[in-house]
């Protein structure tokens, strides 16, 4: 079989600009500020020499048989979407070659090109002569177009007025139904609601079974890329490190995942430098872990009970104490919080660890972390606090897969806890 | 994986093409040249950017096309003013008429750079998001300018009813003039898009540019009032010689062909330039947009 994509020692260098020395006093700035178009002037034509190189992506070599859907994996910033660039021809390599027979079409963004302005009509026309079709190509291909997203009543109608949705169904089947010999896709499945989700991934997968077309498949969703893929190549940090069986890779990527996120906070250097409470007791060291096991992990899924190991050390005798986790989103807001009881006691200059379990929740796929405090007391009779440290313990809750392989769907503006839902009666 | 297999493969889809083009993606250096045949293989591209670029320009507007005819006669009524305030002499030319038949290929020109030089910046994910023929992006913009042009056009023949001026023989030249404006305009196009993504100081640097070209261009003057001594320096700017002979054109006073010849010489080098910076800038667009 012959190879649709050759790639041999693919690199993609950036320059990242420094500061401009010699920046302190008012000689040096008025020098500065005078000397400031020259040096933008070598700057921006690309001459500036001392600038450092960051490497994007470095000695990338593999083929991708014709026909074959290969998932491309890896971290953010591991360099997929650059070689997707590449590919594209969207940006230029900086070293190496790449040899790719027949039409490519890429699709790293949904309704590329789209004008807000024209009919959803107009727009199909525009879209599709944007990702490579002709007018004929796009006559033939049109009424399937607009059967696949569903919108025949607002055709005539600005994509303006069009709803988020109604926008992503018309922007995606234009996509959908491009027929080049190689299709470049990067997340783009991450789109609409969860019904039209699994429609977009039924395409993706007749797309690619069906005619011998070669797909390269950029995404985050493990439980996609297993659906779809055939091989996967895996990127770290601009390398490529593995290359395999889906299933081989996808369990490399979790590795890497975990070995990259910490599950050991080591806070015994703040010693005498709390910033919060009496400092009776001062935490050391939290250990997030799955309950299950113990086996130590910063990922888990929903349902999963979370253990935290926390070390504290207490200067002086401290009794009835206790801990408590107050588990916030990446961005700090807070989803909940847990209170052991006032059963933890030290003697002075004594440590130990205590182990938190976090039960009985459901949180929706995400990034978090904790805040943990050690204190006693209660309001009514007067509270101590010995410390707290926040921004500990992160952890990621992984989506959940569905049997059909699509993700179970979350939106971010339904909050971060899954309530379970009772029985819904009617009492009226 | 197994369920995926025993889907039924589409039934819509054409035998695969029996020849593959091999493309090879490698980095380049220097300058590089007009790729013609993927400019062709895409020109359905062309006319789509076209046709939305025509329909973006006046949306939402009151007068609509409307704008492509005030803004020539608005500036003629003003040049009217000033110019006859000023004593200037059109050569027995109606002031009107004068003044209007310089007033459209000047307006093509001005507004061709002016959009022009926006384009890629105001358009990065066609940059950024996906491969397309570049070129095409500074080029519909301009191309879309003709409409105005064609509409503008048809002002010039009923002032030129109310005035008496019959159309010459000579009217054909048009033509060829039309498109040596095109021409130039594509290649300060080219030029002036391209130098915009990567120098943001264009921003600054077009509407002086085309207000300087203003007072360079005989828009407001015959370029006679210069005399023999300077003249011959105005006629390096294209425009120069493309609105005098397009005034000579439509009036039926003789053509100067050496100034028109001088501007056609640097208007073509100034296409070329225009198509080589843009090239050369092009391959970075992604990085730098």
């Amino acid at each position: 079989m012959t190879n649709a994509i050759t790639l041999d020692a693919i690199g993609k260098a950036y320059q990242i600009g420094v500061r401009a020395p010699g920046e302190d006093g008012l000689a040096a700035a008025i020098r500065s500020t005078l000397t400031a178009p020259i040096r933008n002037l070598r700057r921006l034509s690309g001459a500036e020499v001392d600038s450092r190189t960051f490497w994007a992506l470095r000695d990338i070599s593999f083929e991708v048989p014709q026909g074959q859907v290969l998932g491309i994996v890896g971290r953010n910033g591991a360099g997929k979407s650059t070689l997707l660039k590449i590919l594209s021809r969207i940006t230029e390599p900086t070293e190496g070659r790449a040899r790719v027979r027949g039409r490519i079409a890429s699709l790293l963004e949904v309704g590329t090109g789209f004008h807000p302005e024209l009919t959803g009509r107009e727009n199909v026309y525009l879209n599709g002569a944007i990702l490579g079709m002709s007018r004929a190509e796009i006559d033939a291909k049109y009424d399937q177009i607009v059967d696949f997203a569903e919108i025949e009543q607002f055709l005539e109608t600005p994509v303006k007025r069009y709803s988020s949705g109604m926008f992503l169904r018309l922007a995606f089947a234009v996509a959908a139904f491009l027929e080049p010999e190689i299709l470049v896709i990067d997340e783009v499945l991450a789109v609409g609601d969860a019904k039209f989700q699994k429609k977009c991934l039924g395409r993706m997968r007749e797309v690619s079974r069906g005619d011998g077309r070669t797909v390269l498949f950029v995404s985050h969703n493990m439980a996609t890329v297993q659906a779809l893929c055939d091989r996967c190549v895996l990127l770290d940090k601009g390398t490529l490190k593995a290359d395999g069986e889906p299933a081989e890779i996808i369990e490399r990527y979790h590795d890497l995942a975990a070995g990259r996120a910490s599950t050991v906070y080591d806070l015994s250097d703040r010693a005498g430098a709390w910033e919060f409470g009496t400092g009776a007791a001062m935490v050391t060291r939290v250990e997030i872990a799955r309950a299950r096991d113990g086996a130590p992990s910063a990922f888990f899924t929903s349902t999963d009970e979370i253990e935290l190991r926390c070390t504290v050390s207490a200067r002086e005798r401290v009794d009835a104490f206790r801990v408590a986790v107050i588990v916030k989103r990446a961005d700090g807001t807070p989803v909940g919080a847990c209170f052991g009881p006032d059963a933890c006691s030290l003697t002075e200059r004594e440590t130990g660890t205590f182990r938190v379990r976090l039960n009985d929740f459901a949180l929706a796929a995400g990034t978090y972390c904790c805040e943990l405090k050690v204190g006693k007391g209660n309001p009514n009779e007067g509270r101590t606090e010995f410390d707290a440290v926040d921004d500990v313990a992160h952890f990621e809750i992984t989506p959940e897969t569905a049997a059909d392989g699509s993700a179970g769907y979350w939106e971010p503006a339904w909050g971060a806890v899954k309530f379970q839902a009772g029985a819904t009666e009617r009492i009226a | 994986m197994t369920q995926a297999a025993t889907q039924a493969p589409a039934t819509d889809a054409p035998p695969p093409a029996p020849e593959l083009r091999e493309l090879v993606i490698e980095p380049k250096r220097g300058w590089i040249g007009v790729d013609w045949g993927e400019l062709v293989r895409h020109r359905d591209l062309l006319g789509f950017l076209i046709w939305r670029d025509f329909k973006v320009r006046y949306k939402q507007t009151v007068l609509g096309l409307g704008w492509a005819i005030l803004q020539p006669v608005f500036f003629m009524l003003v040049f009217w003013l000033v110019g006859a305030s000023a004593g200037i002499d059109t050569g027995g030319v109606p002031k009107p008429v004068f003044y209007f038949a310089g007033l459209l290929p000047w307006t093509f020109f001005a507004v061709g750079v002016q959009l022009s030089s926006q384009c890629l910046v105001n358009q990065q994910h066609l940059l950024t998001k996906v491969y397309l023929p570049r070129l095409f992006i500074p080029t519909s913009v301009i191309v879309v300018g003709l409409i105005d042009l064609a509409v503008a056009g048809v002002i010039l023949a009923i002032i030129m009813g109310v005035y008496q001026v019959a159309p010459p023989a000579q009217i054909a030249m048009v033509v060829p003039l039309g498109v040596l404006l095109l021409g130039f305009t594509l290649g300060v196009g080219y030029l002036f898009s391209a130098l915009t993504v990567a120098y943001r100081d264009l921003r600054y640097i077009v509407p002086f540019f085309v207000q300087a070209m203003m007072f360079l261009s005989p828009v407001i003057y015959p370029v006679s009032i210069f005399g023999d001594t300077w003249g011959w320096v105005l006629k390096l700017n294209p425009m120069t010689g493309i609105i005098e002979s397009f005034r000579a054109a439509v009036t039926g006073t003789p053509i100067d062909w050496t100034g028109l010849g001088m501007g056609a010489g640097v208007g073509v080098l100034t296409l070329f330039v225009g198509l080589a910076v843009f090239r050369r800038i092009e391959r970075r667009f992604a990085d730098i947009a």
